[in-house]
């Protein structure tokens, strides 16, 4: 199967790195969570509620909405706090991207592992701009809010295309599409990677250890 | 019988339910959209088990009186072809101009989809579709505004039902498209239509003033609409309580789905329905409410507890504010407004001041009053002179009752310390000194001790 991908590019200072990724970050995850399924018999189920909440950037003028759970939360933050970090250390020209990917995992006969399959990638390139001045910043927070405007338009344009979303799972089949260790929401199984661009314009890809659980088969 | 094109392929039951999922599904979108221009933080919690009232397992508000109006536009009618229902969004200052900034649409087209699976495949894009809505509207420029009014504007709402009248925008107008989703009867669309041209009036002009409530009222009588969709000129009298509730779940049989199948759909209907999906009444579903409101922004939470005492404040201040046009229709405007206005404030009443008074006036106001409760408490020779203007450095307009100026005004003359006061100051001192050989002499015996402790310091 195709893995769909989709690339968002902004322009942002130092600062405002962190809020800008986790409003898109954010607002993808709104459109791939569900809440919890609750199997009953004979194959039925039925699913919990995903509740809302505003947040308001500190550093950009933007607003967005995302999943009220703050485990979700908590996770995107660390895995952007460890980009920023990243991006600030790695003495680059400040060039980076950070990827978040769905998949589906198959299980494998032994002694195979299971195979994950994307079947969504998101990756979002950041370029981090340096600003002499207040007057710059400001304008800087206004129209870094307008490109983010822009980006959720796309996001949600993408996300209503309606295109391959994994089929229900049964049962026993449902820790291989969603990720159920969250106790609130659940959302599809993801994992999130950043690469940083050095100077030389290569890439130096750090992948991070997976924010979910790992299920091995062996 | 509704016009849908070709619906005999439709099982009875399929067709109840797309109906239902239908008309949920503009109830919700209403309150999606007033929510998001209300002014202030939306919150709602996730929870792991359904309660069987959140339509499209997602935790949306419903607000009643907004749920009333979208009713009452929708007539027991479901959006079809040719019949959109439409969320209008306007800004009103204070002056009395007032400005469409956005139209909120949804249609349904021809165009069908005859192999979708209703209850399951059709649910949950209208689930999604409800997120992009959740998204999309804090992207649009009327966000920014709705979160900035206050004194010097509000925003409205309207809802009607019919063809899109998209006139009112000016020219250049945007649109953006929030989704569609595909159904047997017809695609459902939804998108909005938004001004860009605010040329009389910009967001910077708004950025002085501080909020300190949020309104929404859902009329306006002081326009013309050139299309024949009837205005709604708000008929609540002033007797009426506040109470008129509005049942936010109507029939038992009003309940969202919850139970879903991986099975073939045949098996659906049996266990989802006796998957002990309650009927549900109104009291639940407000639990629900009330949980969320305790965790959040009491977004409404003041509407139910402020009742008439409140709108007959109201009056006073905000009615002399009027325009001074005369005639009934206006002081009907009048008071419809004022009626709101107590509904969705969620500061104290008190704090309301009326728009077209200066802003220098409010501080003191706000300070005149609580002097007025806390001057009796200090009592001290304030109570004999006039109360001036006082406006302490550094302080904001006064929004709480305790306040920097009150905090000043009571601490200024504090009470004397008591062993400054002289009779009692000079007992002690004569007990001091002759306690003092007997104190000299045990540090003497403990100087080894104090030595050791200075040495542990360096």
């Amino acid at each position: 199967m195709n893995c769909r991908a989709e690339v968002l590019e902004v322009s942002v200072e130092g600062r405002q790195v962190e809020e800008a990724m986790l409003a898109v970050l954010h607002t993808v995850l709104l459109h791939r969570s569900t809440g919890k399924f609750h199997y009953k018999k004979e194959g039925t189920y039925s699913i919990g509620t995903v509740g809302t909440q505003d947040v308001d950037c500190d550093f950009i003028d933007f607003a967005y909405v995302r999943v009220s759970s703050e485990e979700l939360d908590r996770a995107l933050r660390k895995a952007v706090g460890e980009f920023k970090d990243a991006l600030r250390s790695s003495g680059s020209d400040g060039m980076g991207q950070i990827s978040l990917e769905f998949y589906q995992k198959k299980k494998s006969r032994w002694p195979f592992s299971d195979e994950c399959i994307p079947w969504e990638l998101w990756t979002i390139k950041v370029n981090v701009v340096n600003l002499a001045n207040e007057q710059e910043r400001q304008i800087c927070r206004e129209k870094v809010g307008e490109k983010l405007c822009e980006k959720i338009i796309n996001i949600v344009e993408v996300m209503n295309r309606h295109e391959y979303l994994p089929k229900m799972p049964t049962q026993s089949e449902v820790d291989n599409v969603f990720d159920t260790s969250l106790k609130d929401v659940q959302p599809y199984l993801y994992k999130i990677s950043y690469q940083i661009t050095d100077s030389l314009g290569t890439s130096v890809t750090t992948t991070m250890r997976r924010l979910i659980k790992d299920t091995l088969a062996l | 019988m509704l016009p849908y094109a070709m619906d005999t392929d439709l099982s009875s039951q399929d067709r109840k339910d797309l109906d239902k999922f239908i008309k949920f599904f503009a109830l919700k979108t209403v309150q999606v959209i007033v929510q998001a221009r209300l002014g202030e933080k939306i919150c709602t919690r996730s929870s792991s088990s359904p309660t069987g009232s959140d339509w499209f397992n997602l935790a949306i508000k419903d607000i009643p009186e907004v749920t009333h109006e979208a009713k009452k536009a929708l007539a027991g009618q479901l959006p079809a072809v040719g019949r959109s229902m439409c969320v209008e969004i306007s800004l009103k200052t204070s002056e009395g101009d007032s400005m469409e900034l956005e139209i909120w649409c949804l249609e349904m087209n021809e165009k069908c989809d005859k192999e979708i699976k209703v209850s399951y495949t059709v649910y949950n894009r209208l689930s999604l579709l409800l997120k992009s809505l959740l998204a999309i509207t804090r992207v649009t420029p009327a966000y920014r505004l709705s979160r900035k009014q206050g004194h010097e504007y509000v925003i409205l709402y309207r809802i009607y039902f019919g063809e899109v009248q998209l006139s009112g925008l000016g020219e250049g107008f945007q649109t953006v498209r929030v989704g569609t989703v595909g159904t047997p009867v017809g695609t459902i669309t939804l998108s909005c239509a938004y001004r860009i041209n605010l040329a009389f009036m910009s967001t910077r002009q708004f950025e002085r003033t501080p909020p300190i409530m949020g309104i929404i009222i859902d009329h306006f009588v002081d326009r013309p609409y050139p299309s024949s969709s009837p205005m709604h000129p708000c008929n609540y009298r002033a007797g009426e309580d506040n109470g008129a509730v509005y049942p936010s779940v109507e029939d038992s049989q009003e309940v969202c789905t919850t139970s879903f199948s991986t099975s073939p759909p045949s098996q659906l209907l049996g266990p989802g329905k006796e998957g002990g999906v309650p009927p549900v009444p109104s009291q639940p579903a407000h639990g629900t409410q009330a949980d969320q409101e305790r965790m959040c922004t009491p977004l409404d939470g003041v509407h139910y507890s402020a009742a008439t005492p409140s709108s007959s404040e109201d009056t006073e201040t905000v009615s002399n504010s009027s325009e001074g046009k005369s005639g009934s229709p206006h002081d009907l405007l009048e008071t419809i407004f004022i009626r709101k206005v107590g509904a969705f404030v969620n500061k104290p009443i008190n704090q309301v001041n009326p728009p077209d008074s200066p802003e220098t006036e409010s501080p003191l106001q706000g300070s005149l009053h609580s002097e007025g409760s806390s001057g009796s408490s200090t009592g001290n020779t304030h109570d004999d002179f006039v109360m001036i203007d006082f406006k302490p450095a550094f302080s904001k307009d006064d929004i709480l009752p305790m306040d920097l100026g009150t905090f000043y005004r009571e601490f200024q003359n504090p009470p004397q310390l008591s062993s400054l006061s002289i009779d009692i100051g000079a007992q002690s001192m004569a007990e001091d000194l002759d306690s003092l050989p007997e104190k000299l002499a045990v540090h003497e015996k403990n100087v080894k001790e104090f030595d050791a402790f200075v040495e542990t310091l360096q």
